[in-house]
């Protein structure tokens, strides 16, 4: 019998293999990556051939920016859990791993994916579309963030869901569009905030909205999770 | 250590349609227990309820060691798994996958014991290379280690020889004899040879 | 119970609709006219409620999912999945009469103005909802994801509470009809409405009572097809 190390060691050590699997396993496929890839470059481009050479509003191109990012997370952040249900790997994963351990794990691949996309449509978007500018820097920091966890949140637990149904591609956006509003609303507020040169202090409100909904979603994920998980 | 595996009044239904219904058994270190039945009679489904990835519509099922009870999320410490429905990861390595066997169950990482492991089923020379180049004969042994490398109290084997040359049907045998000694064996199969012996029998055929 | 249901839905629609509307109420059977609004404010008698019940449908279909996970009593999704259908119902009617109602107001069919948003935002939640159950064949995993679904629904719902304030000055009739936020409306309006109220209420959970027995029957019937050709 292997020596049995203090349960929550062990819970982290869990967390641990599952994000790594998922993160070597992405390495090695690049499925999630170049789908990501691929529509913000799409989505980018067709903003540009329709702007031509004026350039809109800048709270038009604020809400534009989450747009895109939007529809690039949902083609690519329910992979986590589809890809093991359609190689079987399930399973496996209900058998060795507990449940808490498995959301956390994927939670945390999707945060970094969602960050890694975040980072590459903001640099795109501020090199290529005219007239979107940011004033104050630290708004958009932290709105930039805190909302990629905020939609890591949210998209894990409906992937979860979907990777159960059987029409998956389709569902994912309908599912996840009434959860994620209020979370684009805000951060999409608090980008024109920040294009517009507020001070950080008159951002306080869309911070708190940001991280009671992050805290809120993960606390009522991490309770239902087996609910998704477990048949 | 003496294990003790019991099961009373399972019942598991799916779309309103029951499987299966009062099964119960009781099972001690040393003992195989074999579950028959034709195809479709819900042997792998009882498996899978034994080893906590079902739950049971009905009943109750309990791990026991020393005479004290182990809670769920000490299960996959104690429970190893070979079934048709459980796959490995393609995209890693076979020393990938047995390494994955220890971390997902939260155990610390042991390149000696993977070595050992993919020694014992004869895979040794070919641990580095990704599994989507093995045979199903050859993934079927790393399910094998894969379900080994914690010393499980309880094995659960679902048609342990499919996809098996004759070396790896008595791969297999020996895999059992072994666990019998140590813990205990569960078997669902529709070939009764399978099994050298065994002391206690649930046949699903045998039901309403 | 039908035909009282029948006679008190008759007297509030007589009612609201034919009371005569005078700018200094006498008697007691006026109504006082509302300032910038004048007969169209009869459409509050058949609005309001169904608003307040599709959102109210909405707890009670999360209630019962939650019931149903807890006991995994098939009732009890039958029941979760009936109280929603009939939310979505409401819903639509709410939102049709209050696009109406718009119209004449305010010009415009849709104004995005935060009562609208959040009666949309429940539109869309209904519609995922029985998108996912349309997705999931086995009965017990549909019962699950859609209760876990309306979980996380009504727990995001509420940040629209503290989201669209930031968004949009509001443009509902709320500050002219109910200036302190009170119940302040004229009595003889208040009753008809409340009326109206506890009409629509009790054909809500008169249909609901009545599906809910229909559904019982047909899953019967499935069942016992399907033990017959079981045997």
């Amino acid at each position: 019998m292997p020596a049995r190390d203090a349960t929550s060691i062990a819970w982290f050590r869990s967390v641990g293999a599952i994000f790594m699997k998922d993160w070597r396993s992405e390495l090695r496929t690049r499925y999630a990556i170049s789908a990501l890839l691929m529509f913000v470059v799409t989505t980018i481009s067709i903003i540009l051939f329709s702007l031509g050479s004026e350039s809109a509003r800048p709270e038009v191109l604020c809400g534009m920016l989450w747009v895109v990012i939007f529809f690039s997370a949902m083609s690519g952040l329910s992979r986590t859990f589809v890809m093991e249900e359609e190689r079987g790997t399930s399973m496996t994963l209900q058998l060795t791993a507990r449940g808490s351990a498995v959301y956390v794990g994927k939670l945390l691949f999707n945060t970094v994916l969602v960050t890694g996309l975040d980072v590459l449509t903001v640099a795109l978007y501020a090199l290529l579309i005219n007239g979107f500018v940011i004033k104050t820097f630290s708004i958009f920091l932290v709105i930039v963030l805190l909302g990629g966890l905020g939609f890591a949140a949210a998209a894990t637990i409906i992937a979860a869901i979907i990777a159960r149904a059987s029409t998956k591609g389709t569902l994912y956006p309908v599912l996840s569009f009434p959860i994620l509003l209020p979370l684009v609303l805000t951060v999409i507020n608090g980008t024109r905030l920040a294009s517009d040169g507020a001070f950080f202090e008159e951002a306080y409100g869309e911070f708190q909205i940001l991280i009671s909904y992050i805290v809120v979603v993960i606390a009522v994920s991490v309770l239902v999770f087996d609910y998704v998980w477990k048949d | 250590m003496t294990v003790a595996l019991t099961a009373s009044g399972l019942r598991k239904t799916f779309n309103r349609r029951m499987i299966f219904d009062g099964v119960t058994f009781e099972a001690r270190s040393g003992n195989t227990v074999l579950i028959s039945g034709k195809n479709g009679s819900g042997k792998s489904t009882l498996v899978k309820l034994l080893t906590r990835v079902l739950t049971p519509s009905a009943g109750a099922i309990a791990l026991s060691a020393e005479g004290c009870v182990i809670p769920e999320i000490h299960w996959p410490l104690h429970v190893g798994l070979v079934s048709p429905y459980m796959q490995v990861y393609d995209e890693f390595s076979a020393r990938e996958n047995l390494d994955l066997a220890l971390t997902l169950r939260g155990l610390p990482p042991d390149a000696a014991r993977v070595a050992e492991l993919l020694d014992d089923v004869g895979l040794i020379d070919r641990s580095d290379d990704p599994l989507r180049t093995f045979s199903s004969g050859m993934k079927q042994r790393i399910k094998l280690a894969f379900a080994l490398i914690h010393n499980p109290a309880v094995l659960f084997l679902d048609e342990p020889m499919t996809n098996l040359d004759a070396a790896g049907i008595a791969l297999v045998r020996r895999v059992m004899q072994r666990q019998r000694e140590q813990g205990i064996l569960v078997v669902a199969t529709n070939d009764q040879t399978d099994v050298d012996a065994f002391e206690t029998k649930v046949d699903l055929d045998a039901r309403p | 119970m039908r035909l009282t249901l029948g006679i008190w839905m008759t007297a509030v629609v007589v009612l609201a609709i034919l009371l005569p509307m005078v700018p200094q109420p006498q008697h007691w059977y006026e109504f006082p006219v509302v300032g910038g609004l004048g007969e169209k404010a009869r459409i509050i008698f058949f609005h309001v409620p169904t608003a307040w019940l599709s959102f109210l449908a909405f707890v009670a279909s999360m209630v019962y999912g939650i019931k149903y996970l807890r006991k995994r009593n098939p009732d009890d999704d039958l029941k979760s999945s009936t109280a929603a259908g009939l939310g979505f119902l409401f819903c639509f009617l709410a939102t049709v009469t209050g696009s109406i109602w718009a119209k004449f107001s305010w010009g415009s069919f849709w104004n995005w103005d935060p009562r609208e948003t959040s009666i949309f935002v429940l539109l869309l939640i209904y519609g995922a909802y029985f998108a996912l159950r349309s997705a999931v064949e086995v009965e017990e995993k549909r019962a699950s994801l859609s209760a876990v679904y309306s979980i996380i629904a009504a727990v995001t719902m509420p940040f629209f509470m503290f989201v669209m304030p930031r968004v949009l000055a509001s443009l509902h009739p709320d500050p002219i009809i109910n200036t302190q936020g009170k119940v302040y409306m004229n009595a003889t309006m208040l009753v008809v409405f409340l009326s109206s109220l506890a009409g629509f209420t009790g054909l809500y959970y008169w249909i609901f009572t009545i599906q809910v027995r229909i559904r019982r029957m047909e899953s019967l019937s499935i069942h016992h097809e399907g033990e017959l050709k079981r045997a």
